[in-house]
């Protein structure tokens, strides 16, 4: 893989932390683009699993509105857990991942930008494509609404905690499956809040304190996971 | 003894420290244990609402105490770890993991045969019962990824790091559960609104709850020097112990050597 080699003639350390961060997004954003097709497959898998839960349980409208944001919100949750190996799986089998943690920028600075481009390369598809089977499920617009802003402050936090659990399972036997058991724990108190905004609103309830909830999530874990993602990582490079 | 707890921060001082207190911190649980049961099941009232079933509380209680408590410690020994990067900490992380599970397996365990002739059921989606399960899954994830890592000291701390996100993550699973539980269902069967405990059925289940107390120190005290004898068998003061033998103390085997089998004489102990 050709990456440039970071430049060290940064001065100061918030510059320096900025530029790994955007270094790493446009470098993870540009490899995403260039293996479209492993992205779509993604995206199919959400509205594969989606579409699986009318066919296993009923068709029916109130049942299905019902269940609608839970099922939308697990197999956000999903689709997030099969992105994860992308974040840092590919770098560390080739080598880069060594060299970035060789680079002068800080590590969590370039982590940070690794999550944000898995962000916009898996999360922000679902986040878009989720008012689509909102709409198989038969949620009204405000409800849409609701699930799309849940979704939007939500799966970021999803990307931040899983790249823990995908650093720590770095080249380790069965990572697939022990991720899984490692994050989906994690991601519990995301699905309890994003679902439960939408019920709120179905339930005539407000939902600031749900959506609040979850902007803090997203403060508390953008502020945290950079560092232990790549405190993880050095462990993994070890 | 002067109180240099650095003195015993070396698993080859700690291996003889445990040995030593381990036997004492499972006389005390015995004791405690027999004498908890005895006030439990001897000399408490019957429950007014819930008859006898009630008495499960002895068991239930403590270990589902233990279990949110253990987690703590773990947390607080993989700190350590991370900060000094000591290999004793790690190790009585480690040697904690099985013992917290066992604990929160109790808890459901117990928890379900309670709420069976009580609310009818094995299992409601209660928040506390709910935010027991996933910490047993907490738990059980990171048993699982010490096990997946061949080399003991990334195992360590990447354990460490584990136990301390979950650590954060704690408590905000358990307000989020709560939330979520009064939502949907409100308090249908709450615990807190039975009424006020007899002073003997809360004296049995303090006792119950200094021996669950006593016991999970006594086996991790056990466990951890089954780890420190497996991970140090390469080491000379390993091959000085009584008992070890003249088997131990292969030379050149380091503790990366995890693999390759024991040595004969201490196989029984550390299958412990």
């Amino acid at each position: 893989m050709t990456t440039p080699a970071p430049r060290s003639d940064d001065d100061g350390e918030t510059g320096g932390a900025l530029a790994g961060l955007a270094w790493a997004l446009r470098r993870d954003l540009k490899l995403a683009f260039r293996t479209r097709s492993e992205l779509a497959v993604q995206l199919l898998f959400y509205a594969i699993v989606v579409t699986l839960f009318p066919l296993a349980t009923t068709p029916e409208r109130t049942l299905l509105s019902t269940m609608g944001p839970g099922v939308l919100w697990v197999a956000a949750l999903l689709a997030s857990l099969l992105s994860l190996p992308r974040i840092f799986a590919l770098d560390q089998a080739d080598g880069t991942l060594e060299q970035m943690a060789l680079s002068p920028w800080p590590l969590p600075a370039i982590v940070s930008g690794k999550i944000l481009a898995h962000w916009l390369t898996t999360g922000l598809p679902v986040v878009v494509l989720a008012p689509l089977a909102a709409l198989q499920y038969g949620l009204d617009g405000i409800a849409i609404g609701v699930l799309v802003a849940g979704l939007a402050l939500g799966t970021p936090i999803l990307s931040l905690l899983g790249a823990i659990g995908a650093a720590l399972t770095l080249g380790v036997r069965g990572a697939g499956g022990l991720v899984a058991l490692l994050v989906l724990p994690l991601y519990v108190p995301v699905l309890i809040f994003g679902a439960g905004a939408v019920d709120a609103v179905r339930a005539g309830i407000a939902v600031d304190a749900n959506l609040s909830l979850l902007g803090a999530g997203l403060i508390v874990a953008a502020l945290g996971s950079p560092f232990a993602a790549a405190a993880a990582v050095r462990i993994a490079l070890d | 003894m002067a109180t240099n707890w650095y003195h015993y921060a070396s698993p080859v001082t700690f291996y003889p420290l445990a040995g030593r207190l381990a036997p004492w911190f499972a006389a005390i649980a015995a004791l405690l244990a027999a004498a908890g049961l005895w006030i439990g099941f001897g000399l408490a009232p019957t429950d007014a609402t819930q008859g006898e079933a009630y008495r499960i509380i002895y068991i239930h209680v403590p270990t589902a105490w233990m279990a949110m408590f253990v987690y703590l410690v773990m947390a607080f020994w993989s700190a350590l770890a991370l900060a000094f990067n000591t290999r004793l900490s790690a190790m009585m992380a480690q040697a904690l993991a099985p013992t917290g599970a066992l604990m929160a397996a109790l808890a459901l365990w117990t928890g379900a045969f309670w709420g069976r002739p009580t609310w009818g059921t094995y299992w409601a989606w209660d928040a506390r019962m709910t935010s027991t399960l996933i910490l047993l899954f907490l738990y059980l994830g990171v048993i699982a990824l010490r096990s997946a890592i061949d080399d003991p000291r990334r195992a360590d701390r990447a354990c460490a790091v584990l136990t301390l996100v979950g650590a954060v993550n704690v408590p905000i699973i358990y307000f989020s559960v709560r939330w979520w539980n009064t939502l949907h269902q409100g308090a249908s069967v709450s615990l807190t609104a039975a009424p006020k405990m007899a002073s003997l059925m809360l004296s049995g289940m303090l006792v119950m709850s200094f021996a669950a107390w006593a016991w999970c120190i006594a086996a991790a005290l056990w466990r951890v020097r089954a780890i420190i004898l497996e991970r140090e068998r390469g080491s000379a003061w390993v091959a000085t112990l009584p008992g070890m033998g003249r088997s131990a103390g292969v030379p050149g085997q380091g503790p990366k050597g995890l693999r390759s089998p024991p040595p004969s004489r201490c196989a029984t102990r550390v299958s412990d």
